[in-house]
């Protein structure tokens, strides 16, 4: 009786050294978005490559859709757009961009001299839609199913190895829904 | 007395080059505190002023997760200041601009984290653990405590006869 008193503390001393020791391990970068399960926020901002026309939510394709938060400033976004304009040749999902906080005749520029991936981009100069999705640096994606509820965020650069692993198996989930009508 | 008046003066100069010396150790130690990012952001208010300055404290910059708001000079934490500076002059309140920041950023902008099912171990659980310890140490103490009532009258009185030299 009186070992297991004894042994009590150091059960529990243990158990809390395995808690800690597992959150050393722990990506502090990785976070999941508040937005998850929500529906994408409701805006209403110029699109990028005309200054007259106004986009919001009404505008994006039914079905699943990858919003790309992308800046001419922003060095990432230009290793992850030639494998944005790969992708944009997927016709089970539509490509849009959110261009961040940017000059508008600069990101033109870009879209020029780079290809245009996207469907649209929203002109967002003073980052409110970006504040809405809890954005906060450039390049992000979020995925966005046939409901228009953020299925998805992800922040860094797009490449092949991370759409494999995390991308494709969550498309193949949201097309399963669509077929089964849910 | 000549040599006394070159004292005299060495040591008003002294004083003079002490005064010195601590006022610019003053101006750089106000200058090392505020060395924060600069924003220019006028108040109606103390009180706002205040609220302001204590919120900014306490959200998490998201993307240089060891800062708060007021620390970071990162683009966000700038747009993020700029919001809550709107949202005070909006006439918000501070639970609303806490819950503002967490619907987007999730409860991770929260310093302080709130009261909830997932956070209790974090809230309860150093209190949980003090109260385990302490039961335990008193536990085995008042165990000890017993041991010396089993002296025999003779060890008793052996006892005794030590202590008395």
């Amino acid at each position: 009786m009186n070992i297991i008193i004894r042994l009590i503390p150091f059960v529990l001393f243990l158990l809390l050294g395995v808690l800690l020791y597992r959150g050393l391990s722990l990506d502090p970068q990785s976070m999941p978005s508040a937005l998850i399960g929500k529906s994408f926020p409701q805006f209403t901002l110029t699109s990028l490559e005309d200054e007259s026309q106004q986009v919001t939510k009404a505008d994006f394709k039914p079905g699943i859709k990858l919003v790309n938060v992308w800046a001419t400033w922003c060095p990432s976004c230009k290793v992850e757009h030639p494998f944005l304009v790969k992708l944009a040749k997927d016709d089970r999902f539509s490509l849009y961009g959110i261009n961040y906080k940017d000059n508008r005749a600069d990101a033109n520029q870009w879209l020029k001299y780079y290809q245009n991936p996207y469907q649209f981009s929203i002109f967002d100069d003073i980052g409110k839609l970006g504040l809405d999705l809890g954005v906060y640096g450039a390049p992000e994606t979020f995925v966005i199913d046939h409901h228009g509820v953020i299925r998805k965020r992800f922040a860094g650069v797009l490449e092949p190895r991370v759409w494999q692993r995390q991308f494709l198996p969550l498309i193949n989930t949201i097309e399963d829904e669509m077929v089964k009508g849910e | 007395m000549k040599t006394n008046s070159l004292v005299n003066i060495l040591a008003k100069n002294l004083k003079a080059l002490m005064v010195l010396l601590s006022s610019a150790m003053i101006v750089f130690a106000t200058f090392t505190i505020s060395a924060g990012p600069i924003d220019t952001y006028k108040f109606p208010d103390e009180v706002t002023k205040k609220r302001f300055s204590e919120l900014t404290y306490e959200l998490r910059c998201p993307k240089c997760q060891n800062q708060n708001l007021a620390d970071s000079n990162s683009p966000i934490a700038q747009d993020l200041r700029k919001e809550v500076y709107d949202m005070l002059l909006d006439g918000r309140s501070d639970s609303e601009i806490m819950d503002y920041m967490v619907q987007r950023y999730g409860e991770f902008v929260l310093y302080r984290p709130r009261v909830s099912s997932i956070t209790y171990i974090l809230w309860f659980g150093p209190i949980v653990f003090i109260l385990i310890g302490g039961f335990v140490v008193f536990l085995l103490t008042r165990r000890k405590d017993t041991e010396p009532e089993h002296l025999s009258a003779e060890q008793k009185q052996q006892l005794k006869s030590i202590l008395k030299d």
